[in-house]
This record gives structure tokens, C-alpha cells and sequence, in this order.
């Protein structure tokens, strides 16, 4: 049998098969569950500092509310004990994951402010995650801040996390940058211990009858693979930082085209969501199938293997490949012209 | 154990020992003892035991009856129980008070003495309630302070448990329950004690047991029954020396020693007052300073009233007085006087054994938590003085009718120099008495300081306005009464300069704070003229602060609490500021650490920027401001201005009996003269946009949004931004349509938005009507709203009730209530008085909507350029059906006697004219105004008859004319305390027609759980999320089969709303209706009512269905669906409100199982209803659901 075994911000896996941020992770059973379909690691859903600011504003603005004012009723609710508002349902989801699987429980985390950054950090490292991944989720709304400032926000956030916690750093991106290279250069230099590509943004809808915005949540498919194996096979050695990829991983053979771009891991959510979690054992099995119809020994054998660097033609990573689809459809076309 | 200082109320000082000494506390919310269960309630689910540690069991009940029937029995079977009541819940109680004390059972209950309502309700403080139980067999123990009533709730337990005799152990509502001040906390060592477990035990023994079976609760004859009753008598005898021992025991180990009656003053004391309550406080102040300035004078302060003990009283009396005050804070008309009065004479007749008696007089004082200061003290010494003291007097009023006042000094102070005295004027919103509890606290349990805090709240929910008195100072403070003499003076909001004489307190020197917009240099001449003048004459420090700026910089939104309390902390200097600073942020973190740490950042941030915003103002010596406007508009009706007006500005106490009528009859519609100019944004209506459905009319919950259609010619002189377009009707196509709001009526609560269809195809953030800062556009739209008040309203024959755009051309006759900002009920109320409020007679139930229709200065029931409207009355909480039924009855009676009277006179009135009166369809709007033509010409006629029946039929005339009769409450009422009532009267038959504004939660009272609470949610007594569904009430009145039952949700479907109204009044029957009201207490922006109504209906929470028994008669199924399967989860609609989201932060796994359970009932619920609605019944199955009327 090929040996599946990878390694990935330090940490020795069984497969590259992890499971991506996700609500799935929320559930211990569901952990438990992937644990014993083969995913080697889980990545947490994500604690949102901004959802813990809003949630703990909104709680106190409708406790609050009418408080005090009328002399019948000076409160409208029981004064609960407590509201687990904060992080504390995410740090003992943490401890129990932990204990619940032998797999390395990564946490994930996306924040606001540089201090809701670091101090959830911390939560989260004395927890017991494995690692930490950063999930990086903003989106510039403001026309008078240029790209290299949100992209040394970026990196000093980085910088800060890193000197904050001991656990490997991971950064979720996203692709909307004017250099990915640079950009990836700069958060290795920083010292992000892996780079995950790529977030995928959940951009809204409109409702044409009601005229709202509408959230919209799409599932991927293994088309949105392609950027992935783009961007990573183009970075493969070329930075320290493990990558992993994320975002159109559903089949054996997205798996495996991510390990030869160069990534360290396949992480999955959607594939989960639709064919459930025992789906991980059935990939697994297809990806053993064809490291064996092809001879492959090992998952580490083949990773990089069709980077940038190793390719034969690697004009295809860059320009040329743009040239390179217009010109074959000149061809195909041109036999349909005689 | 080190007894801890601790600054609390007094509702906090009783339930802390009651909790602690009992096992079963059986309960009913009521104010202002509320607070009381809720603390118990509290600590019981938080685990805290009682001293024998044990977790009290605390259950609320369907009504107070219910409570101490439940209590009853507890203590039947050998438990410790209590209970805690005001006013009508402690009549409610009185039965079972007559039996508990016949048994001679030990309890206390703990009493928040409250006015019973007469002429009219009051929640305020006075003796009648406690008064009314005095001939039960309880004892009756009363306490003065917040010490005492921790102190007093202990000895009346250990008295009663030695005694056998049941207590009421009572204090003064609001002046001592919600008074805050410093005490000595109690500990468990102290209470274990007191309570003799011998005692204990011998309770339990008494106890029904199958064990050691007894019987009690016999039925006797007239040869045993009398020396039956006899034989409690030496338990009754014994009684006061069992109390004075428990007195006793009690100074010995606390040092603070009590009497029955204990007397304060001069030991050769001349003149003497006795009374109870938090008044003997005040006089105990007064007579500290009259005998320091050489008066002979002293106070009786009454504890143990029942039973009375002559002899302790006369041992309590100074031998050398001469003349004796008797005061009562309770009024009995037609007895010889008052009770203590009369049992002071007889104590005296008595007790005397053949001395000299003293002259005795009885007065009045405090009703309704009127203000009873030292001066009224001073002036009844003053009396006393007199060679003919007035007897049966009254002091604090000016009565100018009878004459019984007493006259007193106004400037008369007896308030210590070194007592710093404070007064905050607020917004309820702006967190202004929250902080000034901390502010209390704080310098209660961080400085040597005695502290005492009193908040004096608001009438009205919207826009409410409290004050808070505060004092603090090194000597303890017994001044239970507002602060007239203040050395600071803070106004958190600027626009009261304008309402209020916020500085009339003010001594010379005070510092004033205010809450400005304006900076330091700029302020003074936006300051009113009077405020202007005091400032300069008194000398004032004057800082200003732009709270709201602060606010807005740090995230604090309107919440300016935390910034006015750095400012107040950092001006009075009572402690250094970084120390003041420090405990500011402790007290934060404490109020609101559980709510996230985001919360506490967000105040400390506010904290530490405030200072640098506080400047102090120095002001010229000249008055340049502008005069305040006036109260109400000079075009207000006389009785407006004389006693509303000045009640408005704070000044009702000024007003004098003759103004006052003497049966509580008020005239109606006077909401609309005043004009509170609350909203900081109106809605502001375009034009162009709108497609005149009249969605935001409907929903508008203070009917400050109306629409009018009208002839063009009516436009001439209106003014230049008045708003017309043409009429989007096909009947009045050449005529006007005008939307106005009343911008200084309005509340600002953009439901009007949220239900407007229309959105601008250009900008969908922009509707047909839209929220704009309200102060530039109110000169402008005062003027256009009362030209569109001049404008012709449109005949009502041509309109459709049963189309949305057309009733919303229909005037209210409920207009400007004092309701919450975006609340639920008062649109089904307002649809009430526009589809039939000419000929409406509405009971109330007491709650939310009998505040908001009812409560002074101003209310809103009004009437139609006709003169007619509805005629409404609040009886009681519980018996508002019954109440309302009895209109029913009057009304058929005076119709019966109506057509009587014509048959026998219908040769003189004519007798085409008595057969049309006597067969009129009044099934239409038109059929009704006919029949009032015909009412008006059969007027005519009889006037002309000279005869007796001619001049009855007179009287009797208008009841010719279809009238409707409503019960109106909430689910409180409906589903729990009103039940009985309710389902009789719905048993009659009797054509009245129930409207039940459900809330699910007693919204009143302050969201205590009520039978209508859905599964899952958290409300007080229901801390772990309710466990059981909500009743059914609807389905439980379907079961009579004549009853008209439908469940309504204007959010979700106006037009099934406006047409279930419609159907109901027409049922010649009982109706009842169920309609769905979001509220304030279910915790969400109520800007999202509507939505969460709707979401209510779609995930079946709250399905809609109308049963009408005349379908039967069609050989239809009158059970008809009108909503639709759940399409979405219950919990899309549950986790918007923070009554559900509660739960699942506090306990997740409760709140799952709960959700889940929830969930499984919304889907039975809604299939049992399609299978009532699908049964087939001898034809076809029912008619077309009613459809929502779309727009856009």
C-alpha cells in the first residue's frame, strides 16, 4: 500500500486529507465521525471576534433596553447566571475535541482588532490546538486605502500572532491580490507556517422580487480547484511556508493534483457536506487506487512534482498559458473553417 | 461572621430573609412586590438554600388567590412558606387569609403596601391594602426603613412560628421597596438564631400527614361554631410578648433594638404623632430637629398593629402628653375616622385606667406615595399646638372642598448640611437610573458614607423621563422624601430645560451638569429664559458635557449613563478621582461583564473619555434665552390647561381638590394636547413614491401617520409644504390623498417604514416614506398637521372596511398613547376604534393596555368630529370579561326597554317610523347611520309627547343603535388570572367581542411568565427557559361551538386581521380574538415586529385561523386555516429574540431540547388545525382563505 503519510505545519498526518473550516466541525460527533473516515486533521469553524462583539453588543443593547425607565417593569428578564458570551464555548470545544480525538485539532480564527487577534490567539494555543489557523476575512470597503496597506495589515498581523503563540500559524488567504507571490513572500517572511488557498468569499445575492441583498452560500465545485493548483504549484518552493488547499477539493484525483501542485494537504468542506463524512474513507481508498495503478510509493513523492519548478513547459503557469487557451481554440476552430 | 454593609431596596432586604427561612414561596406578580418573587425566584435557580439548606421551591401562580391558596397548603403539609403581594393581589388573598389564620398557621407574607384601587388604579404606596386585612387574624408588623425590613422580616418569622399567628409583615410601596440604602446585612448565624427549631418542629408535626391522619377545614353549627372561634384567644393574647421577645432576642444579638411601638423624642414630650411606614422616618427626622431647637414633640412609630396591644402603647407614650396626632396613610370614607385613629382612641379609653385623656385627632397623609415631608410633620405639630386642632384633617393636598388640609411651610427643611443631596433628570433610555444605582452603591460600600437612593419614574413607556434622588453623607439618612433642596443638579437631556424647572431644587451654590449639544461658550443663550434666571440669581457652578458625543465616539449609542457618572463622580468629589474612576469600571465589569467583555470595553472606554469633555461654563449675568414654550397649545380645552398642564410639568401636586373630579370620570382625547416631541427621527412620507395602501397607517402604533382623501377645493390655504397628490382610488379619482405625519407625536419607531412596500427603483434603501431628523421639520409639519386635521374627512358609506387602504382612511379614536416605541398591541387596538369606535364600550383588564389607554396626566381614547367615541373603563386585572359582559347585559336591557317603549308608543311617534327602528339592518356602516337618523327624528317626536314612557324612551333612545362591546387585556389577564371570567362569559352566548393582546408575557409587570409563554422561552420565573407549550386558548374556546375564535397577526396578514375584526363584530355572539403582539419584551429592535410577526405565522409558531359558528348554519366547516404549513424552522423565528437566544448562550443543551420539543408542537399544532379545517361538514369544505393585500 502507498504510503499516504504527510506532513503538514509540523504536524505528522496520517493522509493529506484534513477537513476545512467548516460548521461540521462545530459537532464533536461529527469530529469523531471524520476521524474514523480517515480525515487526518480537522481545522475548527472559525471563532469571529466580530461575531462575539456583536453578539455581546446586541445582548446587552436588548437586555438593556428598556431597562430602568418605567416603574412597573425596571427589567423585562431574569438576571441568567451567565451568557457564555466570549470565547469560552469555542476554547472548550477545543478541550473537547482534544480529548474526544487523537488527530491534531487545528483552531481557526478570524478577528478584528489586533488585540481580539492576540488575545484569542492565546485562547486557543492554551486550549490545546494543534495550530492555529488565521482566517483572514476582510474586505476593503474604504476607497482611500491602497493595497500595500492592507497588505502590511496582513503581515503585521502575522508578526503579532506569531509572537504571541508557540503552536504553528497558518494564514487563509484570499486570491484578490495585485501579486499573490509577493504577497505569500511577505507572510512567509512574517512568519506564517503555512499558507491556506483560498478562502472562499460567500458574496451576496440579490432577491430581484423583495430588492434585497440576500446571503448566498455555494457550494464549490472541482472547476474552483484550478486557481488553487495555479497559485500553489507557482509558489512551490519557492517560499518556507507549508501550503494547503482549499476550495474544490471533491475527487481522488483533486487530491492528488493538489499534492503535485505542492500542497501539503487537501482540506475539504463541501465534498463533506454533500456526500457526507464517510465520503473521506471512499476518496481515500480512490486515492490509494491510483498511487497503485500508477506506482506511486508515496503522497510525499508526488508533491511538487508538476510545480512551477518542475514542470517541463512552465510557460503554462504563466502568461503564455492565456495565450496558450486562445490559440487552441484557434485551432480547434480553424479544421471546421476547411 | 462579620455582618457585611450591603446598599439595597427594600423588595432585595425582604426576599433575602424570607428566602432564606422558607421552602416554598408561592407567588403572583404584582407592583411594586414584584422585585420580591423575582429575587427569590433568582436565587432559587441559581441554587442559593435556605438556612437549612435546602433550595427553596418558587412557583408563580395563576393569581394571587391561587398563590396563597397554594401557600395554604404548604404550610398544611409542614412546610416553611411565604409569599410576597400588594394591594388588589393581597385582597385577592383575604379568604385564604381567614383560613390560614383560623388554623393558626405560622407565615409571614411580605407585603409592598399599595393604594387598592377606587376612583381610579395606582401602583404608588399606601396603607389601604394592608388595611383591608386587618380583621383576618394575621399580625400585622409594619417597618419604616430598609433596615428594618430585613430586621422585621426575621422577628415576624420567629414571632409567628412561637405564636402560631400568621403575619403580614409590611413596608411602603415604592418609598420602601425601591428606596436603596445602606445596611447591615443579616447573616445566616443570626437568622438560624432566631428561628427556634423546636418551633420548626412542632410546625412540622401540626403538619396533615397520612401518617398521623387529622382533619381541618370543618363545616360547624350554630351550637359550636362561636366558642370554636373563641378558643384562639389566648394565642392572640400572647401574641405581643411574644413579639416584643422576638424583639428583644433579636437587639441582643444585633444591637438594634425594636418595641411594638417605639417612641422618639422629647421624654416630657407634649405634643406626639403616631403612625407606620416609611413616614416614621421623616417624623422621626422632624422630631430630632424640633426637640434640638427646645420642642416638646415626639412620634409613636407603630410596628406590631395586630394584635394591638393597649398596654404596650400606653407604656410607649410619654405621660406628659397633652394632644395627639393620628396618622393614616389610608382613607375609609364614612367611617368616624381612620383605622389606627380609632384604635389609638380605643387604646387610649382603654388603657388609660382613669387618667386624663389626651386630645386626639386623626389626619390623612400619603396617598398614592404622596410626598409627606418634614414641613407637613412640622405643620401637624403646629395643629397639635392649637387650642382647636382640626380633626379628620388631610395634609400634603389642598382641599378647598371639604377643607380638611392643613397648611405648611414649603421652605421648612429639615435636611442635614452635611448631607450631600442630588438630583438626576434622565431618559429611561439613556441609562440614566442604572448608573445612579451604581453611583449609590458605590459610595454605600466604598466610603464610610450613608447612601439612599429613590427613582421616581415616568407614566408613559415611550420617551420616559425618571429622576433620581440621591443622598449620601456621614450621618445615617432617614429623609423618606424627595429632594427639594439639592447641592447638585444634573440634566442629561438638554430638551428638559424646556418641559421642566429642572433647577427649583437647586440650593444656592449647587453645582449644575448639564447634557449639552452646544460647547461651554456657546450654551448660555440656548438656554431657557427661567433656567438663565436661576443659574445667575442662585450662583450656580454650571458645567456641560456633550454626553452624546462621547457616546457616539465610544459605541455607546444613546447610552450616556456611564459618561454623566464620571462627570458627577469627578465634579461632587466625594471620592478621589482616579479611586472614583477605579470603582466606576468595577462597577462595570460587574453590571455588565456577563454580557461580554466588548460591553465592558466600550463603557471603560466612555469612562475615559469623558473628562476631557467636561467643561465648566462661565456665564454672563444676563438673561438672553429663549422663553420656554408653552405646556400645551392655548387652544387646549380649560380642563387640559388647569389640571393637565400643570401635572404634565411636574406640578400635580399643586393641584387642588375642587379641580379634581370626584368619581374619576375624565373627559377623553388628551393625548392629542400634549405634544412630547420625543422622536429624534420621523417618518417623513414621498409622494411620488407611494402607492396609498394605507400599510403604514395600520401599523403606526401611536396613530401619528393618517391619510386622508378630500376634495381639491379643501386645499385652499394650506400651507407651503403641504403634501397632495391625486387619489389612487377609482371612486374619487378627481380627488386629493394627503399623508401626514404627526411629527411631534411621533415615537420615532420606523415600523411605518418596515411595512411600507414600496422601494424606489432607483435606490432600494429609499420607501415611499422615510426616516429624517425630526427637529428641522417640526415647525413645518406642526402647522401642515393641523391643516390636515381641518381637512373633510371622506364618507365613511363610500368606503370598504374590508379593504386595508380604504379603513385606513378611517379615523382612530386612540391616538398618541403612551405605549413603547414600536409596540405590537396598540395597532389592533387603534383598528378597533377606527372599524367601530363611535359606538365602542371597551373594558380593560389592568396591564400594559390599561396603562397605555388609561394612565394620567394625558390619555388617548378620543372622539370623531361627531362627538362619539369609545367609552372605556379599567375595573380590575382579573375581571375584565365579566366587567365588560355587564355592559352587554345594560346595553340589551336599555335596547329591550327601547323597543318596548316603541311598540307601546308607536301610535304617537308614527308607525313607519317605530317599524323601521325596530327592523333596522345595522349590518353596514350606512345601516348604522340610518338607524341614527332615525334615532334623531324618534328624538324629535318624543319631545313633542308629554308623557312618561316618552321621556323614558328618551333615555333609552340611543341604545336603538347597534352599539359593541369589547373586553380588551392580555395574555396575563386572559390566559391566567382572567381565565375563569373569560371562559364564563364566553359560555353565555352574549354578543361581546375579547381582544387578547398577546404578549406572550406579563409585558407590565416586567416579563414574568405567563400560560401564553412559549416553550423555550426565558421570562422571570421561567429562568431555564419555559418548560411546557404555550396553552392553546384559542382551541379551548373553539370547544363551545357559538363562539367566534380567530388568532390574528397584522404582520403577517393585515387584511385577514381587519377582516377577522370585522367578522367577530358582527357575530351576534361571543367573539374572541387572539392577536399576536410583539413586544419590548421579547428583546429585539422592535423596528422588526412585523417581520418577526410574520416569521411567528411561518414557522408555525403562531398559526391563524378564524372559527365562525355561521358557517355551521351554511352547512360550512367554520373552522378555516388561514395560514399556511411551517416553511421555515421555528428557530428562524426564535433566535431573533433574545427571550429564546438567552437560553441558548446560558444552558445550549436545554435550549435544544426545548427548540426540538417546540418545534414537534408547531408541527402537531398545525396539523391538528388542518385536520379541523379539512373535515368535511354536509357541503363543501370552507371558504377562500383571505388573501394578503399586495403592493409594489
Amino acid at each position: 500500500m502507498p504510503d499516504l503519510t504527510t506532513t503538514y505545519l509540523g504536524l505528522r498526518l496520517r493522509s493529506p486529507l484534513v477537513a476545512s473550516s467548516s460548521p461540521l466541525c462545530q459537532n464533536i460527533g461529527n469530529i469523531l465521525h471524520m476521524e474514523d473516515a480517515g480525515i487526518a486533521a480537522v481545522v475548527l469553524h472559525s471563532l469571529f471576534e466580530e461575531q462575539i462583539l456583536i453578539e455581546s453588543q446586541s445582548l446587552d443593547r436588548h437586555l438593556s433596553a428598556a431597562e430602568e425607565s418605567y416603574a412597573e417593569s425596571l427589567s423585562y428578564f431574569p438576571d441568567l447566571r451567565r451568557y457564555n458570551i466570549g470565547p469560552d464555548e469555542y476554547v472548550e470545544h477545543i478541550r473537547r475535541a482534544k480529548q474526544a480525538v487523537d488527530i491534531p485539532v487545528i483552531g481557526s480564527l478570524n478577528g478584528v482588532s489586533t488585540g481580539g487577534w492576540i488575545r484569542y490567539a492565546r485562547l486557543i494555543e492554551e486550549a490545546g490546538a494543534d495550530a492555529l489557523e488565521l482566517n483572514i476575512y476582510h474586505l476593503p470597503t474604504n476607497p482611500s486605502i491602497d493595497g500595500a496597506t492592507v497588505e502590511q495589515q496582513y503581515v503585521e498581523l502575522v508578526r503579532h500572532v506569531k509572537a504571541s503563540v508557540r503552536i504553528p500559524v497558518a494564514v487563509k488567504l484570499g486570491p484578490y491580490f495585485s501579486s499573490i507571490p509577493n504577497m505569500a513572500a511577505k507572510l512567509d517572511e512574517a512568519g506564517a507556517d503555512a499558507l491556506v488557498m483560498f478562502n472562499r468569499f460567500y458574496q451576496p445575492d440579490f432577491d430581484l422580487e423583495a430588492l434585497e441583498v440576500v446571503p448566498n452560500l455555494v457550494l464549490s465545485n472541482s472547476s474552483e480547484l484550478l486557481t488553487r493548483l495555479h497559485w500553489v504549484g507557482l509558489l512551490y518552493g519557492r517560499i518556507r511556508a507549508d501550503m494547503a488547499i482549499t476550495g474544490g477539493v471533491h475527487t481522488a484525483p483533486d487530491v492528488l493534483k493538489c499534492m503535485m501542485a505542492g500542497a501539503k494537504v487537501a482540506m475539504m468542506t463541501s465534498a463533506l457536506l454533500r456526500q457526507g463524512i464517510d465520503y473521506a474513507a471512499r476518496l481515500e481508498e480512490d486515492l490509494i487506487r491510483w498511487m497503485e495503478e500508477h506506482e506511486y510509493e508515496s503522497i510525499r513523492q508526488m508533491q511538487g512534482s508538476m510545480s512551477f519548478q518542475r514542470v517541463a513547459d512552465p510557460a503554462a503557469f504563466e502568461r503564455a498559458n492565456y495565450m496558450r487557451v486562445l490559440s487552441s481554440y484557434e485551432l480547434r476552430s480553424r479544421p471546421a473553417a476547411h | 461572621m462579620q455582618r457585611r454593609k450591603v446598599t439595597i431596596d427594600g423588595n432585595e432586604a425582604a426576599a433575602y430573609v424570607a428566602h432564606k427561612i422558607n421552602e416554598v414561596i408561592a407567588i403572583y406578580p404584582i407592583t411594586p412586590s414584584s422585585p420580591m418573587g423575582e429575587w427569590a425566584d433568582q436565587w432559587s435557580a441559581e441554587g442559593k438554600p435556605n438556612i437549612w439548606g435546602t433550595v427553596p421551591t418558587v412557583i408563580e401562580m395563576q393569581s394571587e388567590g391561587g398563590a396563597s391558596a397554594a401557600l395554604h397548603g404548604a404550610i398544611q403539609a409542614g412546610a416553611l412558606a411565604t409569599t410576597f403581594t400588594s394591594s388588589q393581589g393581597l385582597l385577592l388573598m383575604i379568604p385564604t387569609m381567614y383560613k390560614v389564620a383560623g388554623e393558626l398557621t405560622p407565615t409571614v407574607f411580605h407585603v409592598a403596601a399599595r393604594t387598592v384601587a377606587t376612583h381610579a388604579l395606582s401602583i404608588f404606596g399606601d396603607h389601604s391594602d394592608v388595611m383591608a386585612i386587618r380583621q383576618t387574624g394575621f399580625g400585622l408588623l409594619a417597618s419604616g426603613s430598609i433596615q428594618e425590613i430585613m430586621d422585621q422580616a426575621l422577628i415576624a418569622q420567629a414571632a409567628s412560628m412561637e405564636s402560631r399567628v400568621p403575619f403580614v409583615h409590611f413596608f411602603d410601596g415604592f418609598r420602601s421597596t425601591h428606596e436603596v440604602n445602606k445596611i447591615e446585612q443579616l447573616t445566616d448565624d443570626d437568622l438560624r438564631a432566631m428561628i427556634d427549631e423546636e418551633l420548626v418542629r412542632r410546625h412540622r408535626e401540626r403538619a396533615m400527614t397520612p401518617d398521623r391522619p387529622v382533619l381541618r377545614g370543618t363545616s360547624q353549627n350554630p351550637d359550636h361554631f362561636f366558642q370554636a372561634r373563641e378558643a384562639c384567644n389566648p394565642y392572640y393574647l400572647a401574641c405581643p410578648t411574644i413579639v416584643q421577645n422576638a424583639m428583644d432576642k433579636f437587639a441582643a444579638l444585633t444591637g438594634r433594638q425594636y418595641h411594638l411601638f417605639d417612641y422618639f423624642g422629647a421624654p416630657d414630650a407634649e405634643r406626639v404623632i403616631v403612625l407606620m411606614g416609611s413616614a416614621t422616618e421623616t417624623a422621626h427626622e422632624t422630631v430630632e430637629y424640633l426637640t434640638e431647637r427646645g420642642e416638646k414633640v415626639g412620634v409613636v412609630k407603630v410596628h406590631l398593629y395586630r394584635p394591638f396591644s393597649v398596654e404596650h402603647f400606653i407604656k410607649a407614650l410619654p405621660a406628659t402628653v397633652k394632644a395627639i396626632a393620628v396618622l393614616d396613610r389610608t382613607k375609609e370614607p364614612g367611617a368616624i375616622g381612620e383605622p389606627l385613629y380609632l384604635d389609638v382612641i380605643t387604646a387610649l379609653h382603654e388603657g388609660l385606667d382613669g387618667r386624663p385623656m389626651p386630645r386626639v385627632i386623626g389626619g390623612r397623609y400619603g396617598l398614592s406615595s404622596k410626598e409627606f415631608t418634614p414641613a407637613m410633620v412640622k405643620a401637624v405639630f403646629d395643629e397639635l399646638a392649637k387650642p382647636n386642632p382640626k380633626n379628620h384633617f388631610t395634609v400634603g393636598i389642598y382641599d378647598d372642598v371639604t377643607h380638611t388640609s392643613l397648611e405648611w411651610d414649603p421652605e421648612f427643611s429639615t435636611e442635614d448640611p452635611r448631607t450631600v443631596r442630588c438630583l438626576f433628570y434622565g431618559l429611561g433610555a439613556d441609562g440614566t437610573v442604572g448608573a445612579n444605582k451604581n453611583s449609590i452603591k458605590i459610595i454605600g460600600e466604598e466610603t464610610d458614607n450613608y447612601a439612599q437612593g429613590y427613582f421616581v419614574y415616568d407614566s408613559k413607556k415611550a420617551g420616559a423621563v425618571t429622576v433620581s434622588h440621591l443622598r449620601f453623607g456621614p450621618k445615617p439618612i432617614r429623609s423618606t422624601y424627595l429632594i427639594n433642596k439639592a447641592n447638585f443638579i444634573a440634566c442629561h437631556q438638554f430638551v428638559f430645560l424646556e418641559r421642566f424647572d429642572v433647577l427649583k431644587a437647586a440650593v444656592p451654590g449647587a453645582v449644575f451638569l448639564l447634557n449639552s449639544p452646544y460647547p461651554a461658550d456657546q450654551v448660555w443663550d440656548h438656554i431657557p429664559r427661567n433656567i438663565q434666571e436661576q443659574i445667575i440669581r442662585k450662583k450656580l457652578k454650571f458645567y456641560v458635557i456633550d454626553g452624546y458625543e462621547v457616546a457616539k465616539q465610544t459605541g455607546m449609542g444613546q447610552r450616556i449613563n456611564t459618561i454623566m457618572q464620571t462627570c458627577f463622580f469627578a465634579i461632587s468629589g466625594v471620592l478621589p478621582r482616579e479611586e472614583a474612576i477605579q470603582r466606576i469600571k468595577d462597577a462595570i465589569r460587574y453590571t455588565y461583564g456577563k454580557r461580554g467583555e466588548a460591553v465592558v470595553q466600550k463603557n471603560f472606554a466612555a469612562v475615559d473619555a469623558t473628562l476631557d469633555h467636561l467643561h465648566e461654563v462661565h456665564y454672563p449675568e444676563q438673561i438672553t434665552g429663549p422663553e420656554p414654550p408653552p405646556t400645551v397649545s392655548p387652544k387646549a380645552p380649560e380642563f387640559v390647561q388647569k389640571i393637565v398642564a400643570p401635572i404634565i410639568r411636574g406640578e400635580g401636586d399643586q393641584i387642588p381638590v375642587s379641580a379634581m373630579p370626584p368619581d374619576g370620570t375624565f373627559p377623553t382625547g388628551t393625548a392629542a394636547w400634549e405634544k412630547r416631541n420625543i422622536a429624534l427621527e420621523v417618518p417623513v412620507w414621498d409622494e411620488n413614491l407611494c402607492i396609498q395602501c394605507g400599510k403604514c397607517v395600520i401599523v403606526c402604533p401611536h396613530a401619528t401617520i393618517r391619510s386622508k382623501v378630500y376634495d381639491k377645493s379643501a386645499l385652499n390655504g394650506a400651507p407651503p409644504t403641504f403634501k397632495a397628490v391625486p387619489a389612487r382610488w377609482k371612486e374619487f379619482k378627481e380627488m386629493l390623498y394627503t399623508l401626514q405625519v404627526a411629527v411631534e407625536d411621533c415615537t420615532g419607531c420606523a415600523l411605518c417604514v418596515a411595512a411600507c412596500p414600496v422601494k424606489d427603483k432607483t435606490n432600494v434603501k429609499r420607501r415611499a416614506i422615510n426616516m429624517e431628523p425630526q427637529i428641522p421639520l417640526r415647525e413645518t409639519e406642526r402647522a401642515n398637521w393641523d391643516f390636515f386635521l381641518k381637512l373633510p374627512s371622506v364618507d365613511r358609506d363610500l368606503l370598504k372596511p374590508s379593504v386595508i387602504k380604504d379603513t385606513q382612511l378611517f379615523q382612530p379614536l386612540f391616538e398618541f398613547s403612551g405605549a413603547c416605541a414600536g409596540c405590537g398591541e396598540t395597532p389592533y387596538v387603534k383598528l378597533v376604534t377606527q372599524l367601530f369606535g363611535d359606538r365602542a364600550i371597551i373594558g380593560n383588564a389592568t396591564g400594559c393596555s390599561s396603562i397605555y389607554g388609561g394612565n394620567l396626566p394625558t390619555t388617548p381614547y378620543t372622539v370623531n368630529e361627531e362627538g362619539r367615541g369609545p367609552a372605556w373603563n379599567n375595573s380590575l386585572f382579573e375581571d375584565c370579561a365579566e366587567f365588560s359582559l355587564g355592559f352587554r347585559l345594560a346595553i340589551d336591557q336599555h335596547n329591550q326597554h327601547a323597543r318596548d317603549l316603541l311598540a307601546r308608543l308607536a301610535p304617537e311617534i308614527g308607525e313607519g317610523l317605530v317599524k323601521a327602528l325596530l327592523e333596522a339592518d345595522q349590518s353596514t356602516e350606512a345601516g348604522i347611520r340610518a338607524q341614527r337618523e332615525r334615532v334623531k327624528l324618534l328624538k324629535e317626536r318624543l319631545a313633542t309627547i308629554d308623557a312618561p314612557e316618552a321621556r323614558r324612551l328618551m333615555l333609552v333612545a340611543d341604545y336603538l343603535v347597534k352599539k359593541s362591546v369589547w373586553a380588551f387585556g392580555g395574555d396575563g389577564w386572559a390566559y391566567d388570572i382572567g381565565y375563569g371570567g373569560l371562559d364564563h362569559v364566553l359560555s353565555t352566548g352574549r354578543n361581546i367581542n375579547i381582544l387578547v393582546l398577546d404578549t406572550e408575557v406579563y409585558s407590565n409587570t416586567g416579563g414574568q411568565m405567563s400560560k401564553a409563554t412559549p416553550r423555550g422561552a426565558v421570562a422571570k420565573f421561567a429562568a431555564g427557559g419555559k418548560p411546557s407549550g404555550k396553552k392553546d386558548l384559542a382551541m379551548m374556546a373553539l370547544q363551545y361551538g357559538n363562539v367566534y375564535v380567530a388568532r390574528v397577526a397584522l404582520g403577517y396578514n393585515d387584511a385577514h386581521t381587519v377582516k377577522t375584526f370585522l367578522e367577530a363584530e358582527a357575530h351576534d355572539g361571543p367573539s374572541l380574538i387572539i392577536a399576536y403582539s410583539h413586544c419590548i419584551a421579547h428583546g429585539y429592535d422592535m423596528v422588526y415586529g412585523l417581520d418577526q410577526q410574520k416569521a411567528a405565522v411561518q414557522s408555525g409558531h403562531f398559526p391563524l385561523f378564524r372559527y365562525d359558528p355561521s358557517l355551521l348554519a351554511q352547512g360550512k366547516n367554520p373552522f378555516q386555516l388561514d395560514s399556511k404549513a411551517p416553511s421555515i424552522p421555528l428557530e428562524k423565528y426564535a433566535y431573533n429574540e433574545t427571550r429564546f437566544t438567552m437560553l441558548a448562550r446560558s444552558d445550549p443543551e436545554a435550549a435544544r431540547r426545548l427548540l426540538e420539543a417546540a418545534q414537534r408542537d408547531a408541527q402537531l399544532r398545525f396539523k391538528l388545525y388542518e385536520h379541523m379545517a379539512s373535515m368535511p361538514l354536509n357541503g363543501s369544505r370552507k371558504e377562500e382563505p383571505v388573501k394578503e393585500e399586495k403592493h409594489a
